[in-house]
């Protein structure tokens, strides 16, 4: 109990309950199962972005280019079946996640290999790749009625009451829970960011583990630019354009530490969910959608004020010491 | 060329005569090289089952680089490795760690927020069917090992919810779960209590007596005799003696540590002590220290002496504006002052030379002269613009005064020797003209001729009329150069007397606390 | 080691000729030379004097706030909240223009919003001790945020007559207001960082906080500065965007961040802190106008453009590691 307490992840849950609550107090039709369902579907590519970015920011990296690899893996999938409609969807999906995993790669063999800061080799890939998104479609968009209906129907497609869309977030949450606590991988992502001195020391390659963890964000970025494009049905080069701040934003708000180590897939996916709560509650309390940013970012600098407050060090305590 | 010839001036007891055998590890002929330093030439190290072996040396004797070779950080230039009579390589620390090889370091390499568990089994947890991570077996393998210490430490507790002492035997349950047979200890004891190293020692009696081999490094000879079998001495890179702890006495691996016999390397002086000049009465910290009151005298030299972790630092690092008090007062002269930052403390002129070289001392990435002036840029500046003639001139000015070597006042500071650093260090605060000087361990960590350097500097500015507070937990070093001696304990004062009314006896007792 | 007797230790052992033309500042020198040869041999319309000063309107706004940029990325800190800062001081001069405020009111208003964010991005991370880029994060989509709350879809046209003169005015010939504002504030922030004991505090500070601290630099106190700093001049920024714009919109400056932040790491300044120079920033802003505008020149689009500056910061930091890399192995 005493541990539930202390755990960032219950706190976060209870401030959505309080989210909901307050807004089901004035509208209540909110807080019913279906439009909560509907609202975890309309969240549901940014749940399993933040999860990617989740295990970049862990290894004391970030990635500031994944809107831009979804943005240009959309448009490759896209692209490629206008022009193949024969092609089918499955085969699309691995594509997605095959060109985004690349993209990551690219990334993290930069961080690797040559030792650039994340910050500066996502900096630049994130205008490259849209670049790139640019020079791939010639400028032009791929509109519904170039896409085939396997493709725009997917995500729609309903098993037992819920969306592909919502399956694909809750899939992505089983994945990334049984990688981040049960593989070596996951938890070398971990040990390279608390302390990579001693993750060294333990066998770890830091180096490499971070490549992996730019994998896993590009891979999720390239599954995330199929879903992004059959769920708004339209692909152009502005897809997502600054969304890599959302997705930063839901880590933030979810307790992922951007000093690295600390944060849990729980974490990442509230922080999600926070964010497309308060983006589907402000068209029904009635406040304007421009509302909506300044809000999240209120929220994040409230999240890391209290994060700081729980990380905050001490001093040697030699006094209590003594008196114990 | 494998079997280099040991140095004419190496000491060696005579062949180890029926005493268990072969070694279980053997280095010979190890070196390593940095560009501008060699680090390891040709030394040799042998660790045998069941026996702990000390390394002993000063402060970059090359013990750091030669534990970095062991657990596969470093790659030796030459030289050969035998583990169980066969050679090996380390090529990473994965190599190190499969060949049973597993360091407990100084400042402990776990991982806070994972669990003990985890801690123990990262990087060879057991599996499941599917290859993922068997957490309960984990955490079972985990209470097995811990109990076979004796240790009750819950495997599913926080490591960061440990204390030093308890993340040291999760470091030593780490050893045991991976069966490693050579076990590298790196200072263990530093921050542990008196209580704490004890039953240290009850686990290395345990790991001894699972035929371990155990590297034991450590600069408190008391210990090392407690529990070491084996000596191997390293000096400036090179192996000079090793053997047998029976039958050898502290002072011969001192004198093998140091090169030459230990005494008269403190200036001789004739304090002039004049008048109070820094009076600190009941300053007290909520959670550091209690009701510390002490004058300092023009021209003298006030030891603090006590336990690392007595909250000495914690006390100046108050005096000097970097930590606020609760309660108290600092005169100093006639003025009463209350520094809130180490700007103001400055300007007051008292000064605070850090005991943390690398972390408070220098800026590495600035060189030599911006080091030198960065307290005084009040000075060497006018309205606020630089002038660079003048910071040549101070820096010049003050690391002459200390001899310091070094190709140019431009050189980054990084690229000095952790001695010249050190010059560096006391060169800045110097700079500034302080009335009072406080040296925190400001001989910790470099070489001897550097030492000396700095002990005969700080007499010649006493002699100038300056004061200074030395902290300091090396005893020779406050029995030789302080007129009078503090000591604290747990956060608080228990003594001070005139250095001719003390003896080393009666300082390590005040510190640990046992009446006279 | 060579080391000298302490008596003989020189001030410096190499000239200062020699470290210039062996600096980065060169290397940026000769990579601009380069990119002006390409663009006058592929454009018969570039070597003109007002394609030349239509050519400066690429960097200047952006310019200016990345030499604030640059004295807080050398300390350590960052702020991506600028472009959202120059969206908040922009909308805010609307309302005032709206209310009737004339030409001094409203310059006065976009420096002073953008003053009162730096201070707020300062104060939570010196106060506070947040990390500067959450912090900034979080501030970034508050600052757009209150700006789309105001104005929403709608837009604030019907600046003055002489409020144009700030985005697109000339002080003599070709010159425009703009360039000869972001070179006067160039010398100034050159001064700043190279020439007084504040910009060494703040490469001191960039390189080790906690020894900064102890040698009596007021960290706190210089790391608030420079925020206040960089919010000044992306206040300075959006007036000159919303007069030579003739209209604020909350979208404007969009991504300008990190437009400013890679003209910043261009320049040579270590993303991690502690070092870099101003004349490295400035040209790295020549360079960045040249390509942009070279490659429009050509008739490339914008978005093109874009790929070419990310592989050029990309590029600028790889290849000397890279070549170190090349060196090392054949020696």
């Amino acid at each position: 109990m005493k541990a539930l307490a202390k755990n960032r992840e219950t706190w976060l849950l209870a401030a959505i309950a309080l989210l909901v609550a307050v807004i089901a107090l004035r509208f209540p039709a909110f807080a019913r199962p279906g439009n909560l369902l509907s609202v975890f579907n309309d969240t549901s590519i940014l749940i399993i972005l933040a999860l990617g970015q989740m295990a970049v920011i862990l290894t004391r990296s970030i990635d500031l280019s994944m809107a831009s690899n979804l943005a240009f893996t959309g448009m490759a999938v896209a692209m490629t079946n206008a022009a193949y409609p024969e092609i089918p969807v499955v085969l699309l999906i691995v594509m997605a996640m095959a060109v985004g995993t690349a993209l990551g790669a690219l990334n993290g063999a930069l961080v690797w290999k040559l030792g650039i800061p994340p910050i500066v080799v996502t900096l630049g890939t994130l205008t490259i790749f849209r670049g790139a998104t640019f020079v791939l479609s010639g400028g032009a968009w791929v509109n519904a009625d170039q896409m085939s209906q396997g493709f725009i129907a997917l995500p729609r497609t309903a098993i037992l009451g819920l969306p592909m869309l919502s399956w694909f977030a809750i899939a992505a949450i089983a994945a990334f829970h049984l990688l981040m606590t049960r593989t070596a991988l996951g938890r070398s992502i971990y040990a390279a960011g608390i302390n990579p001195t001693a993750a060294v020391y333990a066998g770890i390659d830091v180096g490499r583990t971070k490549f992996l963890a730019f994998c896993l964000s590009g891979m999720v970025a390239g599954l995330s630019g199929y879903l992004w494009i059959s769920r708004y049905v339209i692909a152009s080069v502005e897809v997502a354009n600054g969304y890599e701040l959302s997705i930063i934003a839901a880590c933030v708000i979810g307790g992922v530490s951007i000093a690295g180590g600390i944060g849990s897939v729980a974490g990442a996916g509230l922080g999600a969910l926070f964010l497309g709560i308060i983006g589907s509650a402000l068209p029904v309390i009635n406040i304007s959608p421009f509302w909506q940013l300044a809000i999240s970012g209120s929220a994040i600098i409230l999240a890391v004020v209290l994060n700081a407050r729980g990380e905050r060090r001490q001093g040697r305590i030699i006094l209590r010491r003594a008196e114990a | 060329m494998l079997h280099h010839p040991h140095p004419a001036h190496v000491v060696r007891d005579p062949p180890h005569e029926g005493e268990g055998g072969a070694s279980l590890l053997t280095l010979s002929g190890v070196s390593k090289s940095f560009p501008g330093v060699r680090a390891l030439s040709g030394v040799s190290l042998s660790l045998y089952p069941g026996e702990v072996t000390a390394l002993v040396g000063e402060n970059g004797a090359g013990k750091s680089t030669l534990v970095k070779i062991l657990t596969g950080i470093y790659q030796p230039d030459e030289g050969e490795i035998r583990i169980g009579g066969a050679p090996v390589k380390l090529p990473t620390a994965h190599a190190a760690f499969e060949q049973g090889i597993t360091a407990i370091h100084q400042e402990t390499v776990l991982f806070d927020h994972l669990t003990v568990a985890e801690n123990i089994f990262l990087g060879h947890a057991p599996r499941t069917w599917l290859g993922t991570i068997d957490w309960r077996t984990m955490r079972d393998n985990a209470r097995e090992v811990l109990e076979t210490m004796g240790a009750g430490i819950d495997p599913d507790a926080l490591l960061s919810d440990l204390g030093i002492a308890n993340k040291h035997l999760v470091a030593i349950a780490r050893a045991m779960s991976i069966d490693a047979r050579i076990v590298i200890m790196d200072e263990p004891t530093a921050a542990l209590s008196a209580k704490e190293i004890e039953e240290l020692f009850l686990l290395i009696e345990f790991l001894k007596s699972q035929k371990k081999a155990i590297l034991f490094i450590s600069h408190k000879f008391d210990e090392i005799f407690r529990i070491a079998d084996r000596y191997t001495v390293f000096r400036d890179g090179q192996m000079v003696g090793e053997g047998l702890l029976a039958g050898t006495t502290q002072n011969q691996l001192v004198r093998m540590m140091v090169g030459r016999a230990v005494d008269q390397i403190f200036p001789e002086r004739q304090p002039k002590i004049g008048a109070p000049l820094l009076a600190v009465s009941g300053l007290s910290h909520p959670t550091e220290f209690d009701d510390i009151s002490f004058e300092l005298r023009q021209g003298e030299i006030l030891g603090f002496y006590g336990l690392v972790g007595a909250g000495r630092s914690e006390v100046m690092q108050a005096i000097a504006g970097m930590t606020r008090v609760s309660r108290g007062t600092i005169t100093l002269g006639r003025r009463e002052i209350a520094p809130k930052s180490a700007a103001d403390a400055i300007d007051a002129g008292i000064v605070y030379v850090p005991e943390e070289r690398g972390r408070q001392g220098v800026v590495i990435g600035l060189p030599i002269f911006q080091n030198v002036s960065l307290p005084s840029l009040k000075r060497t500046s006018k309205s606020g613009v630089l002038r660079l003639a003048e910071e040549f001139r101070l820096a010049r000015t003050y690391t002459e005064r200390l001899d310091l070597r070094a190709s140019s006042l431009s050189q980054d500071v990084g690229t000095l020797s952790g001695g010249n650093q050190q010059k560096v260090v006391i060169a800045k605060w110097l700079a500034t003209e302080p009335k009072v000087i406080i040296l925190d361990e400001p001989t910790k960590g470099i070489d001897i001729a550097s030492k000396a350097a700095v002990h005969g500097f700080m007499a010649e500015l006493v002699a100038e009329g300056l004061s200074v507070i030395m902290v300091s937990s090396e005893l020779p070093e406050i029995l030789g150069m302080s007129d009078r001696v503090v000591v604290m304990r747990e956060g608080r004062m228990v003594a001070i007397r005139e250095n001719r009314d003390l003896d080393a006896e009666t300082l390590v007792r005040f510190a640990a606390g046992i009446a006279p | 080691m060579t080391t000298d007797t302490a008596r003989h230790v020189p001030d410096r052992l190499d000239s200062p000729l020699r470290s210039a033309v062996f600096s980065w500042e060169m290397l940026l020198v000769l990579v601009a030379v380069a990119i002006f040869i390409v663009n006058s041999i592929s454009s018969p319309y570039f070597l003109n004097a007002w394609s030349l000063s239509d050519l400066t309107f690429n960097f200047t706004e952006k310019g200016l706030i990345a030499l604030a940029m640059a004295l807080l990325i050398i300390a350590g800190e960052i702020d991506l909240s600028v472009a959202a800062i120059i969206a908040l001081a922009s909308t805010l001069m609307g309302m005032a223009l709206q209310a009737g405020a004339d030409t001094p009111l409203l310059v006065a208003i976009g420096i002073g919003v953008g003053l009162l964010c730096g201070a707020f991005n300062g104060l939570l991370v010196t106060r506070l001790g947040l990390p500067s880029i959450v912090v900034t994060i979080g501030t970034m989509s508050l600052f757009r945020g209150i700006a789309y709350i105001i104005l929403g879809d709608q837009a604030y046209k019907g600046y003055p007559q002489n409020f144009a003169f700030f985005g697109q005015g000339y002080v003599g010939w070709v010159i425009s207001f703009e360039l000869t504002l972001f070179l006067a504030a160039a010398v100034v922030f050159w001064f700043l960082l190279h020439r007084t004991s504040f910009g060494r505090a703040v490469f001191a500070i960039g390189n080790n906080p906690v020894a900064s601290a102890f040698s009596g630099v007021r960290v706190e106190r210089v790391k608030f500065i420079l925020f206040l700093l960089t919010g000044l001049m992306s206040g300075i920024a959006a007036v000159l965007i919303t007069s030579r714009l003739g209209s604020t919109r909350p979208s404007i400056a969009q991504g300008y961040e990190l437009e400013v932040i890679t003209m910043v790491v261009l320049g040579g300044v270590n993303i991690l802190g502690g070092a870099g120079s101003i004349l490295g920033v400035v040209l790295a802003a020549f360079i960045m106008g040249l390509v942009t505008f070279g490659l429009g020149l050509m008739n490339v689009p914008g978005i093109v453009m874009s790929i070419f500056v990310g592989l050029l910061l990309i590029a600028v930091i790889a290849l000397p590691i890279i070549w170190s890399r090349f060196r090392e192995r054949r020696a």
